[in-house]
């Protein structure tokens, strides 16, 4: 448990991807196989589910301390974070347990799951005792399914690609699936991920799907496309769908779903069951799973059913979903990604054409004369339910995330909708936004300039957008003008604006503004210009309609 | 009537009809150490301890109407008998005890209890009533001892210059630089600081207090191979700038109390944070509270209400005051530089 401790402070306490590497690859080299197998599947972005309720797990914490609860409170408002918070106020011990990951894993904190509170009671802070305050933060993260660790999964192989002398790619391919939860990692998993190639290992890979390939935004203007891209005839364009993308893995005469959290999600869709006597076997499809009724509907819909346990009749007749395919990784079982996309797309028309079925469909190809051409159908984003446009090499394979060497994808997205808006209230933010007031409410006036009692209405809450050097001085600015204080919260005197992006806007009964906007986020900070100029509601009623 | 009294233009003592730390100009000041916030410019007279005044004409200049009094010398003022007792919170920085018939007053300004070896170490004082900073008032922060701190420090510029790496560590120029300069090991490599903290540095030599031979950042080259294996102090806002460029290769850290929280930490954006504070820990804080016996408690800077609330709780009559060393229950990262 030292040692994955100490990994994770050595990943933590640099920003230098070289020393990260440089940190992996020392502890891959010394760790035992079975420990290596849990660090990799919380490193990759694992999670077992919480262990203990964190109101339990909190009360225990409180009494372990000796500290009045309040204090424990003012406490964890500094530091923003739970764990850190414990490591920090319980009592400084040395690191006495000779255990390593998987025993602390398997044998101390899984068996915790559904114990009865005394035993919790009695159980934790035995653990706890074991434990130097590192080695306690990290295991209190993973008791609360809240380890995370500023690692790209991409690192991840390249130190595990490293050590076992393989191509990275070949890594990234065994690693899709490792960290589904209905997978626990032993030292054999881990072995398996650094073991030489072997010649029929593709032929071994069950329901396994390959990384996705990840697109790039496109943040320029128009005019400069030619110059930067080339012509758009040497493009492949398609709508941005707005929904969950997804892999249909058929083999063996089964088909599995995959998400793009490399979540296997084959039971939450139903409808999609028909396509495993369509598809042929050794087929894999990258799509989007939409929702579908003569048109692709709101996100918001998907999401709704994304929440259920269970799908009843009646939601899966009025939320349908289907596939909309845009990519052909596997075809008659060989591994179709070195080809261009050119002739995967070719391919996949048949493929789609072949299988006949409602649930799967072509994300359609998209045409113009030119750039701009193509940018004045972007403009319909909106009204078609979009999100933009994606732009893909025509000549390219298809390459492992977000990765740029095998050729480009490029998401070419519409520009938010943004209001000008005032801060009114602030609360302390977490992890690296801990202890700074960086997590912010936003509101408008609720009518025009001149009406001498308008108020401020609130009606989105943001926290990123800014540098840190802007959250800063923002903060000095709330701890000024602080009017009141509601536990964690600050009213302050208004005299912040903001504009404010947002990518979709609807009517909400919940919010008191009667709007609700989708990912709001500070755009930039308008320190010229002064609250009474911001924006008022009439403007967010206006971008409904 | 209370001995001392927050007034706008700073703490003041009613009999004695003077200001302690004042924030604005005012005729009388008695002053408890020169850093920025508690000592200013354009006081009539000040009046403080003897070890602090080389650094306090350094900063506010040599011709301030300055008197000065040894540690534990008494000075009787309108009434009020008045002397200055160390703080252990850098060179010259004192507690001041106000007595006034029969009543007992000790106000801290910044103190810290561990020995340091470059200034007198905290003393607590008996009194009635302790106004007390409470810049780390929260259970978090609990120091480990600086020995630890400084073979860290020392294992980090050992290991970077193994790797031809110059060693950045930004620190605050007065008190916190000597004071690492004064704990580590100079065999390890050349000792470099930023303009800003040589000149402190002279005068704590000239107080007697061993600071390493040092040299100024600005005049090597970047070729030169001495910076491989350098060790480099400078003020945190030299992070960032041009001033940074002749180091070519290096590793960076920071100094300071509000690295005990990974989210100061990682903000700071710097290789390593190293806890390292010149102000009292909340064991520190409890401790130098209970040392005092006293049974009233004036909580300043820092984590007021926190302090103030769990004090009460413990049965002591105790409250805020209002100051501007630091504003309110937590300084801003703006001030964190300056104060840390």
């Amino acid at each position: 448990m030292k040692d994955f401790a100490e990994l994770y402070a050595e990943l933590d306490a640099t920003t230098s991807s070289n020393a990260k590497l440089a940190a992996l690859q020392a502890y891959f080299a010394r760790a035992e196989a079975a420990d290596a197998a849990w660090t990799v599947f919380f490193l990759a972005g694992g999670r077992p589910r919480q262990l203990v309720p964190a109101r339990l797990l909190r009360e225990i914490a409180i009494s372990t301390c000796g500290l009045p609860q309040w204090l424990f409170e003012e406490s964890y408002q500094a530091v923003g974070d739970l764990a850190e918070t414990f490591s920090l106020l319980l009592p400084e011990v040395d690191h006495s347990s000779e255990h390593g990951l998987a025993w602390w894993v398997e044998q101390a904190l899984l068996p915790l799951r559904g114990l009865p509170e005394e035993t919790l009671h009695e159980r934790l802070p035995a653990l706890w005792a074991q434990l130097d305050p590192a080695s306690l933060m990290v295991s209190m993260k993973l008791i609360t399914g809240s380890f995370r660790v500023g690692v790209s999964k991409l690192l991840v192989t390249r130190a595990l690609a490293q050590l076992a002398g393989i191509d990275s790619k070949r890594v990234a391919q065994r690693l899709v699936g490792y960290t589904d939860l209905s997978h626990r990692p032993v030292a054999d998993s881990y072995l398996k991920l650094i073991a030489p190639e072997s010649a029929d290992e593709h032929a071994q890979r069950g329901g396994q799907p390959y990384p996705f390939f990840l697109a790039h935004a496109l943040q320029k203007p128009v005019e400069q496309f030619d110059a930067d891209l080339g012509p758009c005839s040497e493009w492949h364009v398609e709508w941005k769908w707005d929904g969950i993308r997804a892999q249909l893995v058929k083999r063996d005469g089964r088909l599995w779903v995959w998400s793009r959290g490399e979540e296997l999600v084959t039971e939450r869709f139903p409808e999609l069951h028909q396509l495993e006597q369509s598809l042929p076997d050794g087929t894999v499809i990258d799509g989007e799973i939409v929702v579908w009724k003569d048109a692709v509907q709101p996100f918001a819909l998907l999401q709704q059913r994304i929440g259920r346990k269970t799908l009843g009749k009646k939601i899966l007749e009025e939320v349908p979903v289907v596939v909309l395919a845009y990519d052909l990784l596997e075809w008659q079982g060989r591994d179709y990604r070195n080809h261009p996309h050119r002739q995967r797309r070719r391919d996949l028309e048949q493929v789609v054409a072949d299988t006949a079925s409602e649930v799967l469909r072509l994300s359609p190809t998209l045409t113009g004369q030119d750039w701009a051409d193509l940018a004045r159908q972007r403009e319909a984003s909106r009204q078609l339910g979009v999100e933009g446009m994606m732009l893909k090499a025509r000549d390219s394979l298809y390459g492992v995330g977000r990765t740029k060497d095998m050729g480009t994808w490029w998401k070419w997205k519409i520009d938010p909708l943004s209001v000008d808006a005032v801060l009114i209230y602030a609360q302390r933010g977490s992890g690296r936004r801990a202890s700074l007031y960086s997590d912010y409410t936003f509101a408008v006036w609720d009518g025009p300039p001149d009406s001498s009692e308008r108020t401020l209405v609130p009606f989105a809450k943001a926290y990123s957008g800014l540098t840190d050097e802007e959250m800063r001085k923002v903060d000095a600015i709330i701890r000024k003008t602080t009017v009141d204080k509601f536990g964690p919260v600050r009213s302050v005197t208004p005299t912040l604006v903001f504009e404010l992006g947002f990518e979709g806007i609807a009517l909400s009964k919940r919010h008191k503004s009667g709007i609700a906007v989708r990912f709001p986020r500070m755009l930039r900070w308008r320190q010229d210009k002064p609250v009474a100029e911001a924006d008022s509601l009439a403007t967010l009623q206006d971008l409904l309609a | 009537m209370d001995l001392v009294i927050a007034r706008p233009e700073g703490l003041y003592c009613t009999a004695g009809d003077f200001y302690i730390d004042p924030w604005r100009p005012v005729e009388r000041s008695v002053i408890t150490h020169a850093h920025g916030d508690h000592a200013r410019t354009g006081n009539e007279h000040y009046l403080a301890a003897a070890p602090g005044e080389g650094i306090l004409r350094s900063r506010l200049g040599q011709d301030i109407n300055l008197q000065t009094l040894p540690y534990g010398e008494r000075l009787v003022h309108h009434g009020v008998t008045l002397s200055f007792h160390p703080a252990g919170h850098v060179l010259g920085s004192a507690q001041v005890r106000l007595e006034y018939q029969g009543e007992v007053w000790v106000a801290s300004g910044d103190y810290k209890v561990e020995a340091d070896g470059t200034c007198a170490p905290f003393e607590p004082v008996r009194c009635h009533t302790f106004i007390t900073e409470s810049t780390f008032g929260l259970p978090i922060y609990r120091w480990q001892p600086q020995a630890e701190i400084f073979a860290e420090v020392n294992q980090w510029w050992r290991d970077n210059a193994a790797q031809g790496k110059a060693s950045v560590l930004f620190c605050y120029s007065f008190g916190k630089a000597q004071r690492i300069l004064h704990g580590i090991d100079e065999s390890i490599g050349p000792i470099l600081v930023h303009g800003a903290v040589e000149p402190l540095n002279k005068v704590y030599r000239e107080g007697g207090v061993y600071i390493p031979p040092t040299h100024y950042a600005g005049d090597f080259k970047k070729t030169d191979p001495a910076l491989r294996s350098a060790l480099i102090l400078a003020p945190p806002s030299a992070g960032g700038s041009t001033w940074m460029r002749r180091f070519g290769d290096y590793s960076d850290a920071f100094a300071s109390g509000w690295m005990r929280l990974r989210g100061t930490r990682r903000r700071r954006g710097v290789d390593r944070g190293f806890v390292l504070s010149d102000h009292a820990d909340w064991p520190g804080l409890l401790w130098a509270i209970e040392q005092t016996g006293a049974e009233r408690v004036m909580v300043t800077h820092g984590s007021v209400a926190v302090l103030v609330r769990y004090l009460r709780e413990l049965g002591l009559d105790a409250q805020g005051f209002t100051t501007e060393y630091g504003n309110e229950e937590e300084p801003a990262e703006t001030e964190q530089e300056t104060r840390a």
